[in-house]
């Protein structure tokens, strides 16, 4: 078992005729991922990776029922294309693209809240189900089947979190990167209430950052509803205010948004919040029967 | 990106909503002649810099001749001003804006804004204008309205009276509210802002609405569709290292220790920069090499960094994953041998060929300092700052 994909998962990929959906079509599928088609508009009936193009999402979709799609389309182009794969009645929609003008995400979010359908992201890694499917750019080896759901704002801190799980034998029941945009899909709150309700998973990993306040809000919940051990981490104690860190969503305004408000929030409801990101794994272990 | 706030009158004018006049002055010469030119007996003069708390700051000043015109003028332009926003090193100020004075009854606050927990555009009002919100916020919250907005249905006239009873303005003014808002919410969706602030906006003695400071903060991942806004860029505000990362796609920020650090990914390098500060080190900045590691970039992250003098030690944290760590290791070689490297540099490979990476860097005869791991590589570099 696991959250939202598994390896029935059909995926396509809009962007598939770029560099970067090329590339990552190519590692998704060689990880073993079920990528079923792709799709750009005006390139239709091409053949690329032994995978046919469509020129639309719904085109895509009547052919192949697929039920995922991955969107490497340039930032400009990007909300466009995660309305299109909603209307298409695509389940999960993974953003991975980077610098999409705020505006256009609360439209995507307006039109999101009466939606059967899911976004990751944007400015994400994507997510994946070791040992199943891979829809994002994580890289597949460091992964390792298992029992740890892990829940993230960042790619490359992800990866710290789930190498860590690997070393020490827990393995991973799905990853996911939310994002680092301060408007983006699914929230903490959301993943980890999936966590919660799936059997496989037996503990949570919790990686968040400065900026907004999701990790508070995911506090008030865990401390109603969340059973299984949760391990956290914050990055960006040494953040300066007013200073956007690389993530447009990582950034400290009036005051709020700041690391050690997020880490006390956390603490309070039985959040184990590591200080130092190398302890994450470790502590997991010693937090589990 | 921000403007000034003579910028961001002349914007908010254009778009219908009432602002006292003024004019623009480099030299101290032109200061006396716009001046004179707006034929007042006082003006406000209002030294432009991108940045909060200049009142206080003594960036702000009413004068009543031409001769105080003179002196204030003389004694700001060209100076650094330092307000509690700037940092010690404060915002230079090469312009100011000579207002008519205004007589008025009451101030208030409005803004529009991206409200990240709601998922909307809001305006927040206030009738206690002219000081910090975010202090009216914290100890009288009932003093604040939020006005949500759905972009899909755009802003109602209901929502516009709304706020102009809660002002309690009456009559002709509840009709300029409802323009001064509809005025704002067109600036945001037709420039791409990604906040707009008046504070204050006042009523003046004979009732009419003035907007007598104005700030827009524009949303930097939709600035390339806006060549207008763009041209209003005063790179001066700025700082110079930051933008030249721009130029490279280097994600830098800096900060005031004195351990250099180069990682890849925006939370790894916030988590590096923790994790130095926890070993008793100062992190010398934040800096995210990106996605796409390559020679060229390392190389740029490098002499970035090494202009900062203060740096003593460089804390390299690369997590490989679609990246190859091999080739980023390579990219290093090139780096330190092209900027001539004489401070000690810790390196951290992880992930995809790491092992590789490590045996380049052995092998290269560069005295680079290779990490096992993160939790040593941070030890190691907070030493050798140290000078241990």
């Amino acid at each position: 078992m696991s959250i939202l994909i598994n390896q029935s998962t059909k995926v396509i990929c809009q962007g598939l005729t770029g560099k970067q959906g090329l590339f990552h079509s190519q590692q998704a599928l060689a990880y073993g991922t079920k990528v079923v088609a792709g799709v750009t508009p005006g390139r239709g009936g091409e053949q690329h990776l032994g995978l046919t193009v469509f020129d639309s999402v719904q085109d895509a979709v009547d052919l192949t029922a697929a039920d995922a799609t991955m969107i490497y389309v340039p930032a400009p182009f990007a909300a466009d294309a995660i309305l299109e794969a909603e209307e298409a009645g695509i389940k999960v929609i993974v953003c991975i693209t980077e610098g999409i003008p705020i505006l256009h995400m609360l439209k995507v979010k307006a039109v999101l809240e009466n939606s059967d359908s899911v976004l990751i992201g944007p400015n994400c890694p994507g997510i994946i189900t070791p040992g199943e499917c891979k829809i994002g750019i994580m890289s597949g080896d460091i992964h390792l089947p298992g029992r740890i759901g892990i829940v993230s704002r960042s790619g490359t801190l992800t990866y710290e979190a789930v190498k860590q799980t690997t070393q020490q034998g827990l393995g991973q029941s799905t990853c996911v990167g939310i994002g680092g945009d301060p408007i983006h899909g699914l929230r903490f709150i959301d993943v980890i209430k999936l966590f919660e309700e799936d059997p496989v998973t037996e503990g949570i990993v919790m990686v968040g950052e400065i900026g907004g306040s999701e990790e508070e809000e995911v506090a008030d919940y865990i401390a109603d509803h969340v059973s299984k051990p949760i391990v956290g981490y914050i990055a960006g104690i040494t953040a300066p205010p007013g200073k956007r860190m690389g993530h447009a969503g990582a950034i400290i305004t009036g005051g709020k948004g700041t690391a050690e408000g997020k880490i006390a929030a956390l603490s309070a409801v039985g959040v184990d919040v590591v200080r130092s990101p190398t302890e994450i794994g470790e502590r997991m272990k010693a937090r589990l029967p | 990106m921000n403007i000034h706030e003579y910028q961001a009158k002349q914007i908010l004018s254009d778009y219908g909503i009432p602002v006292p006049v003024g004019k623009l002055a480099s030299t101290v010469e032109e200061a006396k002649q716009c001046a004179q030119m707006l034929e007042r007996n006082a003006w406000v003069l209002k030294a432009q810099i991108h940045a909060g708390g200049r009142g206080q700051a003594g960036g702000v000043h009413v004068v009543d001749s031409l001769s105080k015109i003179a002196e204030v003028s003389h004694q700001l332009l060209g100076t650094r001003l330092v307000t509690k926003q700037t940092g010690d090193k404060g915002l230079p100020v090469n312009s100011v804006w000579i207002e008519e004075t205004v007589a008025l009854k009451r101030e208030f606050y409005l803004s529009l804004l991206v409200e990240r927990v709601s998922e909307k555009l809001v305006f927040i009002v206030s009738a206690a204008g002219g000081m910090d919100i975010e202090e009216v916020a914290l100890k009288t919250p009932e003093k604040i309205l939020s006005v949500e907005v759905n972009l899909i249905v755009g802003l109602q006239s209901y929502q516009c009276r709304r706020v102009a009873y809660a002002l309690s303005l009456k009559g002709e003014q509840i009709r300029i509210m409802e323009r001064i808002m509809r005025g704002m919410y067109q600036v945001f969706i037709e420039k791409d802002a990604s906040q707009i602030e008046i504070n204050p906006l006042v009523e003046t003695e004979s009732g009419n609405l003035l907007a007598l400071d104005a700030k827009i903060t524009f949303d930097d991942n939709a600035l390339s569709g806006h060549s207008d806004i763009l041209a209003l860029r005063d790179w001066e505000q700025e700082d110079i290292k930051e933008n030249k990362a721009q130029g490279f796609g280097l994600n830098y920020i800096t900060l005031s220790g004195n351990i250099g650090c180069m990682v890849n990914g925006a939370g790894l390098a916030m988590a590096t920069m923790d994790l130095v500060k926890l070993k008793g080190g100062e992190p010398a900045n934040f800096l995210d090499v990106g996605g796409e590691a390559t020679a060229a970039r390392v190389t740029e992250a490098f002499k970035i960094i090494l202009s900062d003098e203060q740096v003593k030690a460089i804390l390299v944290n690369i997590f490989g994953g679609i990246v190859q760590c091999d080739m980023i290791a390579e990219g290093l070689i090139i780096a330190i041998q092209e900027v001539k490297m004489t401070i000690p540099i810790v390196v951290r490979l992880e992930g995809t060929n790491a092992e590789l990476g490590r045996q380049l860097l052995n092998n290269s005869g560069l005295s680079v300092i290779a990490a096992e791991d993160l939790e040593t590589a941070a030890m190691k570099v907070v030493d050798y700052a140290e000078g241990i």
